[in-house]
Order: C-alpha cells, then sequence, then structure tokens
C-alpha cells in the first residue's frame, strides 16, 4: 500500500501480519512485510512464508512500530513472520514507558 | 480505526481467557466477540441512529458497547438515577433508536417516538445465541462511538461526542497490549455510563484483563468480591473509598485483601484524610490518581504509586503535599495553565487548565468542538502546575467567586476551613453581594458534637488566608448534597443562598 492515512489497516498478502497505521507522512510511501508490498484488509493474497526472517525481525501483536524519525508509527494487531518496513527502510519497536493501571 | 479492534485482538492472542464475570456468569473473550457481532445484526436490523443502554452493569455492557461499534451506530449508555422526566427528555434526543433496559427503571417510562425497547435478557439471550459470519466494523475513525451526556450539575446535560479516534488513542496512548497476565481481574464499580465505566472496559480488553462487575456499590460487597474473585486491580470513585475506609474502621479488621495490588481512583477531589486513612488499611496496594474528563476519553493525569508512597512517608511539606495533586501529564498529552487573556502561565500560577492531545474530543452534538485553531481544549478546570510539574486541581472554573474583580477559588478557602476541629465537610460557594457582586459564602457540616460561631469560623480564615477569603455568609446543614458519583451539587447551594437573599 502506498496511500496512507493514520486509522488504514493492511495485511501482508503472504504472512499473517496485519498492521493499522498510527501515524504517517502525507506522502505516498511504500509500506512492505518481508519486502512484499502490503495490501488492503479485502485484498487477495497469496498465502506462503517470506525467506529468510530472522526472530528478531517477526512482526508482533501488539508493539507499535516505528521508522528512524518517528514520522511512520504502524500498530500490529495481528503478528506475522516478516519484518516491517516503509520506503526500504526497516521499522523497529517503539519502546514505551510502562504507566500505572489508571482504569 | 475502530473500538473493536482491541477487542479482535483480544479475541485472536488469548480467545479462551475471560474477559467479563458478572453474577457467577463468565465469558471469555472469543465469547465476547461473537457475542459482539450478534449483537450487532441485532441493532442493524432495528434500522436506527443510536444504541442506548439504560441499565446497571452486566454482561450486556461489554456486549453492547462493541456489537453498536460493529453496527456503526453511537453507544449511549445512560444514568439511570435520573428522573423519569429527565430520562424521558433524553430519551428524545436519541431517537430513532434501540434502547436495552429492565425493569425498575424502565417501568414507569412513557418512551418517546422511535424508542424501541429490548429487554436486557432478551439482547443477552439472542446475542449468545448464534454465531454470525465474520463481519469486519467501519473503519471512519472520526465515526461517533459513544455519545455521553454530561452530569448537568450546572445546568441541562450535554451530549459529549467521543469519536473511535479519541478512545482508541486513549487506549494506545496509556495500555500496553496483553499486559495483563490470566490471574489479573479488574473489579468494576463504577457504572456504564460514566467515562471510567467505559475505558474500564477498554482498557482492560486491551489488556487482556478480565473484568468483573460490581452492579450496585456498597462497601461490603465491594471488599467481598474482592476476596472471592481475587480481584488484582480496581477504580474507585473518592465516595466509594471513603465508605469502603469507613467500613474497615469499623470493623476494626484488616482488608484481607491479599490478591489486590493497585487499586486507581477519580471522578472527584479526594480529601487528604481518605487517602491516607486507605493507605493505612491497604499498605501493600499500589494507589494511582486519575484525573480526566468526559471530553478527554478519560484519564489525561496521573499520580503514580511512587508518589503516593513518598508524599505519605514524608515529613516535607512540598513532597507531603503531591498526595493532593493529579500527577503529571500521560505522555500523549500536552497541558498548559492560561489566564484570563489566554496567556500562557508559569510554574506556581493558577489559571485555567488546557489540554491537547489525539484522545481530547473536546466537542458536543449541540455546541460542536470547543477546541480552539490550535487544538487546545478549555477543560473549565482551574488549578496550577508547581515547578516539579506536578498539577494541582483548585475547582471548576464556573465555581469561580469572582469579589470586586479578584478570582477566588472555593477550594483554597474549603481547606483551611476543613482544618477546623469542629468542621466534618463543607462547601464554598459564591453569594450575590451588592458592593463587591460576588462574595464568599460557606456552607458548613459539624462533627458529632462539635460547633463554632460565625464569628470563630471567620476568624480561623482571616488568620490563615487574606481577609477576602473570608466567608460573609455561613449556614449549617445536617449534610451537603452530592449526586450519586459523589460530585458535590454547588447549583443546589447556590440557588439557595440566592432564595434566602431575594
Amino acid at each position: 500500500m502506498r496511500l496512507l492515512k493514520a486509522g488504514t489497516r493492511a495485511r501482508c498478502a503472504v504472512c499473517d501480519t496485519e498492521v493499522m497505521v498510527v501515524r504517517t507522512v502525507p506522502a505516498e510511501v511504500l509500506l512492505t512485510c518481508g519486502d512484499v508490498e502490503m495490501i488492503a484488509m479485502d485484498g487477495a493474497r497469496t498465502p506462503g512464508s517470506h525467506a529468510g526472517v530472522a526472530a528478531a525481525q517477526l512482526a508482533l501483536v501488539g508493539k507499535r512500530y516505528v521508522n528512524a524519525t518517528d514520522a511512520v508509527e504502524l500498530l500490529c494487531t495481528k503478528g506475522g513472520k516478516g519484518e516491517l518496513a516503509v520506503d526500504g527502510e526497516s521499522l523497529v519497536v517503539k519502546q514505551t514507558k510502562a504507566l500505572p493501571s489508571s482504569d | 480505526m475502530n473500538l473493536v479492534m482491541a477487542l479482535e485482538m483480544a479475541a485472536e492472542c488469548h480467545p479462551q481467557r475471560i474477559a467479563v464475570s458478572s453474577g457467577g456468569l463468565h465469558l471469555t473473550y472469543s465469547d465476547l466477540l461473537t457475542a459482539a457481532r450478534a449483537g450487532a445484526e441485532v441493532i442493524r436490523d432495528a434500522n436506527v441512529k443510536y444504541l442506548g443502554v439504560l441499565d446497571v452493569n452486566s454482561l450486556v455492557v461489554p456486549i453492547a458497547l462493541f456489537a453498536a461499534a460493529y453496527a456503526g451506530v453511537p453507544y449511549v449508555p445512560m444514568n439511570y438515577r435520573l428522573s423519569k422526566i429527565e430520562l424521558e427528555a433524553l430519551l428524545g434526543r436519541i431517537a430513532p433508536a434501540l434502547l436495552i433496559s429492565d425493569d425498575p427503571v424502565l417501568a414507569p417510562l412513557e418512551l418517546p417516538a422511535g424508542i424501541k425497547v429490548m429487554l436486557r435478557g432478551e439482547f443477552q439471550r439472542i446475542a449468545l445465541s448464534f454465531t454470525p459470519e465474520a463481519m469486519s466494523a467501519p473503519a471512519e475513525p472520526h465515526d461517533t462511538a459513544i455519545q455521553l451526556f454530561t452530569s448537568g450539575t450546572t445546568g441541562k446535560p450535554k451530549a459529549a461526542v467521543l469519536r473511535h479516534q479519541n478512545l482508541m488513542s486513549y487506549v494506545l496512548g496509556t495500555v500496553e497490549f496483553a499486559s495483563a497476565t490470566e490471574d489479573d481481574a479488574i473489579l468494576i464499580s463504577v457504572p456504564p455510563y460514566h467515562i471510567a465505566g467505559i475505558s474500564a472496559v477498554l482498557s482492560s480488553t486491551y489488556a487482556g484483563r478480565r473484568m468483573v462487575q460490581l452492579p450496585n456499590f456498597d462497601a461490603a460487597n465491594w471488599l467481598r468480591l474482592c476476596r472471592d474473585e481475587k480481584i488484582t486491580n480496581a477504580f474507585v470513585v473518592p465516595t466509594m473509598l471513603s465508605r469502603i475506609v469507613d467500613h474497615l474502621e469499623q470493623e476494626r479488621g484488616s482488608a484481607g485483601t491479599p490478591a489486590l495490588r493497585a487499586i486507581a481512583y477519580g471522578g472527584g477531589k479526594m480529601p487528604l484524610a481518605v487517602i491516607e486513612q486507605a493507605m493505612r488499611h491497604f499498605p501493600g496496594v499500589d494507589f494511582t490518581n486519575a484525573y480526566g474528563l468526559t471530553e478527554t476519553s478519560s484519564t489525561i493525569c496521573l499520580l503514580g504509586p511512587d508518589d503516593h508512597r513518598s508524599g505519605f512517608d514524608s515529613h516535607d511539606p512540598l513532597v507531603r503535599r503531591r498526595l493532593a495533586s493529579v500527577g503529571k501529564p500521560v505522555p500523549t498529552i500536552e497541558l498548559q495553565v492560561c489566564g484570563e487573556r489566554g496567556e500562557v502561565l508559569g510554574p506556581g500560577q493558577s489559571g485555567e487548565i488546557f489540554v491537547r492531545g489525539e484522545q481530547v474530543a473536546g466537542e458536543y452534538l449541540e455546541q460542536g468542538s470547543l477546541l480552539d485553531p490550535d487544538g487546545w481544549f478549555p477543560t473549565r478546570d482551574h488549578g496550577q502546575v508547581d515547578e516539579f510539574g506536578y498539577v494541582y486541581l483548585e475547582g471548576r472554573a464556573d465555581d469561580v467567586i469572582v469579589r470586586g474583580g479578584e478570582n477566588i477559588s472555593p477550594g483554597e478557602i474549603e481547606d483551611i476551613l476543613l482544618e477546623h476541629p469542629a468542621v466534618s465537610d463543607v462547601a464554598v460557594v459564591a453569594v450575590p453581594d451588592r458592593q463587591w457582586g460576588e462574595a464568599v459564602g460557606a456552607v458548613i457540616v459539624f462533627k458529632e458534637n462539635a460547633g463554632a460561631t460565625d464569628t470563630e469560623l471567620q476568624e480561623w480564615v482571616k488568620q490563615r488566608l487574606r481577609s477576602s477569603r473570608v466567608p460573609t455568609a455561613i449556614r449549617y446543614v445536617d449534610q451537603l448534597p452530592y449526586n450519586e458519583m459523589g460530585k458535590l451539587l454547588r447549583r443546589v447551594l447556590k440557588q439557595q443562598f440566592a432564595d434566602r437573599m431575594s
């Protein structure tokens, strides 16, 4: 997917990964999972597996992924076996400070 | 973006974990997801604009909340303690609507045109009776998720609008997904029509924490459920904590809740004496003060467990004072204090609190958005931030007394009067004054077998604050008027003063 906006959901065309866009830039970006372009939730998939994905690169459910400038942020809504990237830049897990439960 | 995302993720991650327990019945996250989807079909078939819920907490509440989100109609939980006339007026404002309710609150109502009723038991039966095909929820983040009528303590209830993006950004910003364990359980004793009742469902679902419902709060049952259900977390309003503490003092026993790890509180001003007593009765428990508003999708500031402990243990007045603070803004919220001309004030200066962030809705159905062009929302709460960043509230802006051009916040006078040995409760309100426009009025409740004269109380204030703070009119009553959530009804007190003087 290229035209993203906050709230948009996307899935991997190959593995189980699903994401929601939390924040993005006002320009076209190439969103990929395991180097394969991600597709709309109702898009056609060709299930399979990505080659050569290390454990540290898996998309983990509930984690938030950001690029180096923090301008693009995704929430992984379903875990899968691919590495998330935007315009070829690998995304990393966002480190958040744990807050005490307030409700 | 849609609220159901939290539920879909939880059901995917731990489908067999119990999501909600109520009166001996349990639903797993998988059950809750299926029931929400089935409930959505019921709502769609009704072809309505709103889903109203006029009921106490039950399994139906989380089902209905998520079902409405699937069906793409706003969820409107309503206050069952309102009068027949008030409720009929509110129902008229959401027609055409499907209303889930039951007796005794339903029986006396003459329903406005366009309100279709489904009894709680019927909705629950249908929602749990079949497995609909997988459905996807509407994805428009700007859609209204929840419409909440404000409590109307200062006038006609306003319809606050909370959109999916507001509520989800609150949840994503403050809760770590699946951070709870299988043994975690939160006791929900706030009613479903309170913003804390809504955020409890969303946050608990996202954290994967079991929700245990207590439909009608009383201290003995709260403690019993804590023990029986091995509750680890709880949220209470100050009145509830005060009753729990009173109950424990009368019983002269220990709380006996070894599983309980954390109590969060909010929804009103917590008396210092109550939180100190509570910390003595629950020594191992983490206390968190959560300050938030309906219009901000719940919590915007937190005073965490460490600040509670250091405030409780310290002899340094600056540290000790923090127990009376609402803490610091959560990371996703910006907060500033502004003066009357909109200028940003520095540490220690009192003014109106403004907040900004994606969770801030700041919008009413009738008035539209109250956000300024830069996205700042006026909370109508008065307060200040100290040099360490801790936020102190001083009362509602609408309650400020304007005496001859000088702004006086009731809170500081109330705090001083509460320190008087004869006083058990007090409210300070504006009273009409020919010379000053407004003057300070005080309504006092004495402790048992205690008393003081007007002059003694006036002298007490004069010695500790400026003379402009001295109450000129004082009334004595057996108790102050509070609503069921422990919110002081200042409007009633102001009216009583005005009536007496006219």
